[in-house]
C-alpha cells in the first residue's frame, strides 16, 4: 500500500451545473510537469424510455463521503490530483452526471483510481436517482453488479 | 433529536424531517425504527422493506449501532447515484 503523506489537489463540488471536462482537465494539469497520465470518467443520462432522471442527494454527507473515499484512493495508489463533480436535481438524456478525473505519473494508477472512486461512489455516496418515464416516475433499484464491483476491489 | 428522509423513504413517511424525542429504552437504529413503526401506518410503509439503510450525524451506521448523542439520525433507500 501507498502511505506516503501527500498533498495533492483536490476538488470535489456538488452542483446543479453542467461541467466542462475540458476545462477541468486543464485546471488540474495545467503548470504541472509531474504528471504523465490523467484518467477521466463522465456518467451520463442515458435516454431510451426515460424522460428525464432526477437526482436527489444528502448535502453535507455526500460530499464528506466522495472525500473519504478521495482519500481512500489517494493512500491506494501514487495519485497527484483528483477532481469529482456530481450533480443533482433534474437532468434529461444526454446531461452529464458525474465526473471522475485522477492524474498521476502513470497510466495504471490513474485508471484503477478513476475506477474505483466510481465503484464506490455509486454505492455509499447518498444519492438517488427517480426516472421519468411517459407513465410513471419510479426510484431506481440498486444494481448487484455495483456491489460485485466493490468486493472485487476488497479482493485485491 | 432531528431525523431526516430521503428518496422513498422520505415520499413514504410524508415529511423531508422531524425533531423527535424517544424513551430511553431506545438505544439503537434498530430499536428507533421499531419505535417509529409504532407511531403510524407511513413508517410501518417506509420500514417494510428491511433495505433501509441509515446515517448519523452523516456517516454511514449499521442497524445495531448506538443512537446516544446522536444530533441528526437519517434514513434513506440504498444508494443509487453515480
Amino acid at each position: 500500500m501507498y502511505t506516503m503523506p501527500v498533498t495533492i489537489p483536490i476538488t470535489i463540488r456538488l452542483q446543479q451545473d453542467d461541467f466542462d471536462v475540458s476545462h477541468e482537465i486543464r485546471a488540474l494539469t495545467h503548470g504541472r510537469i509531474d504528471i504523465g497520465a490523467v484518467v477521466s470518467f463522465s456518467g451520463i443520462c442515458r435516454g431510451g424510455a426515460i424522460i428525464a432522471l432526477t437526482l436527489e442527494h444528502y448535502p453535507g454527507m455526500a460530499d464528506a463521503e466522495i472525500r473519504r473515499h478521495v482519500d481512500q484512493a489517494i493512500a491506494r495508489w501514487p495519485l497527484t490530483g483528483v477532481t469529482v463533480i456530481h450533480r443533482y436535481g433534474r437532468l434529461a438524456p444526454g446531461d452529464n452526471i458525474v465526473l471522475v478525473l485522477t492524474t498521476s505519473a502513470h497510466r495504471q494508477a490513474a485508471f484503477q483510481g478513476a475506477e474505483f472512486l466510481m465503484d464506490y461512489l455509486k454505492v455509499n455516496a447518498p444519492f438517488w436517482k427517480s426516472e421519468q418515464r411517459p407513465q410513471q416516475t419510479s426510484w431506481v433499484d440498486t444494481h448487484h453488479r455495483d456491489d460485485d464491483a466493490i468486493a472485487r476491489w476488497n479482493a485485491r | 433529536m432531528k431525523v431526516i428522509y430521503f428518496a422513498w423513504v422520505r415520499e413514504r413517511v410524508g415529511k423531508a424531517e422531524e425533531t423527535i424525542d424517544p424513551p430511553p429504552s431506545v438505544r439503537t437504529i434498530n430499536d428507533l425504527i421499531q419505535w417509529l413503526v409504532g407511531r403510524g401506518e407511513e413508517y410501518a410503509h417506509a420500514f417494510e422493506k428491511p433495505v433501509v439503510r441509515a446515517a448519523i450525524d452523516r456517516i454511514h451506521v449499521k442497524l445495531d449501532a448506538s443512537i446516544v448523542g446522536a444530533g441528526e439520525i437519517a434514513f434513506f433507500p440504498p444508494m443509487t447515484g453515480g
